[in-house]
């Protein structure tokens, strides 16, 4: 090992904690599937009570998917801003990915206060528990995720472009680009399928 | 020496040729663009009346699978190239348990809301 120049021992440890995040976003996606799966069984249980048509905007989640996917770009771009080593440009892409991400779920907690306010909260049934839960742990890992951009923002404006910042930084790109693969699956099986099926 | 690091692959999330970071943006250009297609024809697809409409579901869920997949090569860089089999392992695994739990679960309830006499299932 000590034959191995410093860089090459970076750059080792870049893949294995690259590889070890990897797995843990897939069993996340493995757990995932297990709601996707209930709310797939249960999306007509709706014991006399509203259904996907009667509850569901479209508006909103346009402008939720539009809000994610460009966080997800711009979190690209933070990437190879730190690739670079330009401390600006990071901070400025991650405030960008910061932003839309809360505008995200300011647009989600809007619509779940909206469905609660009109009863349909996720007590009402059995489809709207499995809604809440599915969307609400979604919901959860973005306002985690947004937690995490704003530490991994402080650490590379307090540390600078260290290696185990840098490793930190490629994990966080990967879990921010992971829940955008999420949501590409709830608002084609949740909302296109629910308002449209 | 060199060789040696890159026998042990690339971490997903990183390019896998390191020299070409202009390249980076192009990715994450490319995919962004090809994400917005797929999703704007996800959002406008039932609206038009393009496709016959009991294929809908099936068009939808090609569309989302296909997009899963821009994210995937574009976003997270897992590509099929050599140093990245591990990384394509470990999803081809996640995805097979995924698949049997989403698949096996609506197997399941159907054959068992058909056992029951339940077809509408309005419970």
């Amino acid at each position: 090992m000590t034959a191995i120049p410093s860089h090459h021992h970076d750059s080792a440890r870049r893949i294995v904690s690259g590889y070890g995040f990897w797995i843990f976003l897939l069993s996340d996606f493995v757990m995932f599937s297990a709601l996707f799966a209930s709310f797939a069984v249960l999306v007509h249980a709706t014991d006399g009570g509203p259904g996907p048509h009667d509850l569901f905007e479209l508006r909103t989640v346009e402008m939720e998917t539009a809000a994610l996917l460009a966080s997800s770009f711009t979190s690209g771009l933070a990437t190879i801003a730190a690739a670079r080593r330009r401390m600006a440009a990071f901070q400025l892409a991650m405030a960008a990915t910061g932003l839309l991400g809360l505008v995200f779920l300011a647009l989600e907690i809007k619509e779940f206060v909206g469905l609660v306010n009109q009863g349909a909260g996720p007590q009402r049934s059995a489809f709207l528990s499995a809604f809440f839960t599915l969307v609400g742990c979604h919901g959860l890992h973005v306002a985690l995720g947004l937690l995490w951009l704003t530490t991994m923002m402080a650490q590379a404006f307090a540390k600078g472009f260290r290696a185990d910042v840098l490793r930190r930084l490629l994990c966080f790109a990967l879990f921010w680009h992971a829940l955008d693969i999420i949501w590409v699956g709830l608002f084609t099986v949740v909302y296109l399928y629910g308002v449209y099926l | 020496m060199r060789s040696q690091v890159e026998d042990q692959g690339a971490a997903p999330g990183d390019e896998s040729d390191r020299e070409g970071l202009s390249e980076g943006l192009g990715s994450y250009a490319v995919g962004l663009a090809l994400a917005c297609l797929l999703t704007l024809a996800s959002f406008a697809l039932p609206s038009l009346d393009l496709v016959w409409a009991p294929s809908l579901p099936v068009a939808l869920a090609v569309l989302a699978i296909a997009q899963m997949g821009v994210h995937l090569v574009f976003f997270l860089h897992v590509t099929s190239g050599p140093d990245n089999v591990n990384n394509v392992m470990a999803l081809a695994f996640g995805l097979f348990i995924v698949i049997l739990i989403i698949g096996g679960s609506l197997y399941i309830m159907h054959a068992m809301n058909q056992n029951m006499g339940m077809h509408g299932m309005s419970m």
